[in-house]
């Protein structure tokens, strides 16, 4: 079962393909390309970390510059401790695939995720079960994201061979897939595999 | 997982003439493949035996030729291996097996569909070659083993010696083992008695391979069984041959068909091989005689109508004919009779030549010796059928540089072209061992039952052995890639599909021993058959 510990944060918005991801604490969003789900029981909903914003949380107001007369950047933060309240982390996940009833599908699921669902960091035993097979590479490459797609794919198979006792085989059954979806297109192949490479 | 290493790829697309093509998987290595290896394609209800014809490479983006990636990255290499570039196999199907309890007690039939899409491929194993090939028995010789096989590949020769057969290849690539293995095996597994005209002498008794070893040959082997005539009885007393005759042909034996064979080899005119059946007409037998007598051209006899540069050029050809020792003004001994007698009684006669390896002494002889042998035959067949007797043996009848007598100008005239032709009404077939059969007459390499090839560089040659063959462009590239020795690729009549096979050892004590045991078992069944006869 999930635990406190590996929360993340907790669903703001949800649409059927991605959710945002408000965090608890200032940047504590998880590393790029991270697995992450979101329980609703009996469904939990995988998702791919591919964006990550601090801001203001009122759009109006924006930060202002604080560190004229400060002597580090942490003294900042503690001559003014409101602004850990002011500003707040989000993330933006990528919906690929579900869990329901000891299955795993790689598809999207039936609904989106509740507003308000905590959203918690995936461990190496689901990262390894969700990665025994490729399937969710084709909802990543076909996704149009406002991040570069090639980018997200090659930090999430980054993050996700490090579970493995031997990431340099799982790279490369990865990458064989790529080469598969990407057949007409070797640039992007290419591109992906100059930063997979292990 | 196993699985997965034996699998070799699937099928993509194709066509029954042209063959499939299959697409390599990752884990197959392409350098590993091998042009005239055999597959087996699991269809959706039959299996598909092929052979490997062609081997290429193809990517999947264009891009990738003109501007290829850094293979030196081996991550960049493993993962593009077998996906964006990829190895494709060019498969001929040529036989199936149905799934079916019926289809399988059928045996293996010949393709008339290809196999579906992504079927899968893998390499034969020993066992479908067997169910292909058969194992050895009474009937099957073991002649070699395909590519990278153990299996034994077997020739039905009983089936075999029902045509005319032929062994191709340049020289120095194995023909003459081939034809002594052949032999063997005809001796061994086929009721067919062989007559072979041994122009190099070679089969009869031992001589030396290429590396210089001794090769031992029939006569050493199975002394019961081969009778060695020679031509030239001083060669073979200092071989050390035992021979079992000698051969004198007399002046009187030759007829005009002899010299109108030898009218390019001994540069006769037209004009010079009508007078020849002129002079036959009016001297008889003795005509040869006769005709060297006459001394110029005002002694010929009276109405005949031949020029005097005719009977110039007649006399310095048969001339020629007259100083081949073995020619006796008149012999005592009938040279076909002893023949004949010797393959009544199921003993191989090797005819060896000795010096005399000049092509006119050997198409000479080789004609006039099958043509009366063939006349017997024929006369005795014949009778077999009105009386409803026992046919006489099978004769396989062995000739080498086939193409000086079975060319195009020739082929029509000699009896060569015409056992080939008429094959097997009168228990008579070829063993044609030739390096240029591109000089074979078509109508004759056509009637050719089963061609066993070693290599062949000259496209002309390649193009007429495959002539008439299905899948000919496939086989050509298997042809031309065939080691220069020990390989041999049969197809035809005694094959059920084209195969590529490494010939069995022949020259080692081993190997002699295995042949002399095979050899056993079959005299104890012919002493079987024979106590059965008795009984009859």
């Amino acid at each position: 079962m999930a635990e406190l510990k590996d929360r993340a944060g907790e669903v703001i918005e949800a649409s059927t393909t991605e959710f945002l991801t408000q965090c608890y604490e200032l940047y504590q969003s998880p590393p790029l390309g991270s697995l992450v789900k979101t329980v609703d029981e009996p469904v939990e909903q995988y998702g791919i970390v591919y964006n990550a914003t601090t801001a203001s949380i009122e759009p109006g107001r924006r930060p202002i510059a604080r560190g004229r007369d400060e002597t580090s950047e942490e003294d900042i933060y503690n001559s003014s401790p409101q602004l850990l309240k002011l500003l707040r982390t989000e993330f933006n996940t990528l919906v690929v695939g579900y869990r329901e009833n000891d299955a795993t599908y790689h598809y999207l699921p039936a609904r989106p995720a509740r507003i308000h669902s905590f959203v918690y960091l995936c461990q190496p035993d689901e990262i390894k079960e969700f990665s025994r097979s490729f399937d969710f590479l084709n909802i990543l490459v076909g996704s149009s994201l406002p991040v570069s797609v090639e980018e997200i794919v090659a930090a999430s198979l980054r993050r996700m061979s490090m579970v493995y006792d031997e990431p340099h085989s799982f790279l490369v059954a990865a990458g064989k897939e790529l080469a598969l979806l990407l057949g007409g297109d070797f640039n992007r192949l290419k591109s992906i595999l100059g930063k997979i490479r292990s | 997982m196993s699985e997965n290493i034996e699998k070799l790829g699937i099928v993509v697309s194709g066509s029954l003439t042209r063959g499939v093509e299959v697409r390599l998987d990752a884990s197959a290595s392409i350098e590993e493949m091998a042009v005239g290896r055999y597959v087996t394609i699991e269809g959706g209800k039959r299996r598909f035996f092929g052979m490997i014809t062609d081997i290429s490479l193809g990517v999947t983006d264009q891009r990738l030729i003109q501007a290829p990636p850094d293979i030196s990255d081996p991550f960049m290499a493993e993962v593009l291996t077998g996906t964006s570039t990829y190895g494709t196999l060019h498969v001929l199907p040529m036989l199936t097996i149905g799934g079916d309890v019926g289809d399988l007690i059928e045996g293996p039939q010949p393709v008339k569909t290809v196999p579906g899409h992504f079927s899968r491929v893998r390499p034969a194993s020993q066992q479908d070659i067997e169910t292909v090939f058969g194992g050895e028995d009474a009937r099957k010789f073991y002649i070699g083993t395909p590519l990278d096989m153990e299996t034994r590949i077997c020739l039905d020769l009983p089936e075999l010696v029902k045509r005319s057969n032929g062994i191709f290849g340049k020289s120095g690539t194995g023909k003459t083992f081939l034809t002594r293995l052949l032999l063997i095996g005809m001796l061994q597994k086929s009721a067919a008695v062989n007559l072979v005209f041994d122009m190099h002498s070679e089969y009869g008794w031992e001589s030396r391979s290429e590396e210089g070893r001794k090769v031992k040959a029939l006569k050493q082997l199975f002394p019961e069984k081969v009778a060695v005539f020679t031509l030239d009885e001083e060669n073979s007393k200092r071989r050390q041959v035992s021979t079992d005759f000698v051969v004198r042909i007399g002046y009187d034996e030759i007829e005009p068909e002899d010299v109108s064979l030898l009218r390019q080899t001994l540069n006769l005119t037209e004009l010079a091989v009508e007078a020849v059946y002129q002079l036959y007409r009016r001297f008889g037998k003795n005509w040869l005689q006769s005709t060297l007598d006459i001394e110029d051209a005002e002694s010929i006899p009276e109405g005949l109508s031949i020029h005097e540069g005719t009977l110039g050029n007649l006399k310095r050809g048969l001339a020629t004919i007259g100083r081949l020792p073995f020619l006796t003004p008149s012999s005592t001994e009938n040279v076909v009779k002893r023949i004949i007698e010797y393959l009544d009684r199921g003993i191989n006669v090797v005819l060896e030549f000795g010096r005399y390896t000049d092509i006119t002494a050997y198409i000479l002889v080789a004609n006039l010796l099958t043509r009366r042998i063939h006349g017997q035959y024929r006369d005795r067949m014949e009778r077999a059928i009105a009386e409803d007797s026992a046919p006489p043996h099978p004769l396989v009848i062995t000739i080498e540089e086939a193409h000086r007598f079975l060319n195009p100008g020739l082929a029509s005239q000699t009896i060569f072209g015409n056992i080939a032709r008429e094959m097997r009404k009168y228990n008579v077939t070829l063993l044609v061992i030739d390096q240029r059969p591109s000089g074979i007459d078509e109508e004759v390499m056509s009637q050719i039952g089963t061609k066993i090839t070693c290599l062949l560089d000259n496209e002309r040659d390649i193009d007429s052995v495959l002539s008439g063959v299905s899948g000919r462009s496939e086989l050509k590239s298997v042809l031309s890639k065939l080691e220069s020795r020990q390989q041999a690729l049969i197809f035809g009549h005694a094959v059920p599909m084209p195969v590529v096979v490494r010939t069995r050892d022949y020259g080692s004590a081993d190997s002699y021993r295995e042949f002399a045991s095979g050899g056993e078992a079959d005299v104890q069944q012919q002493a079987e058959k024979d106590i059965e006869e008795l009984w009859d």
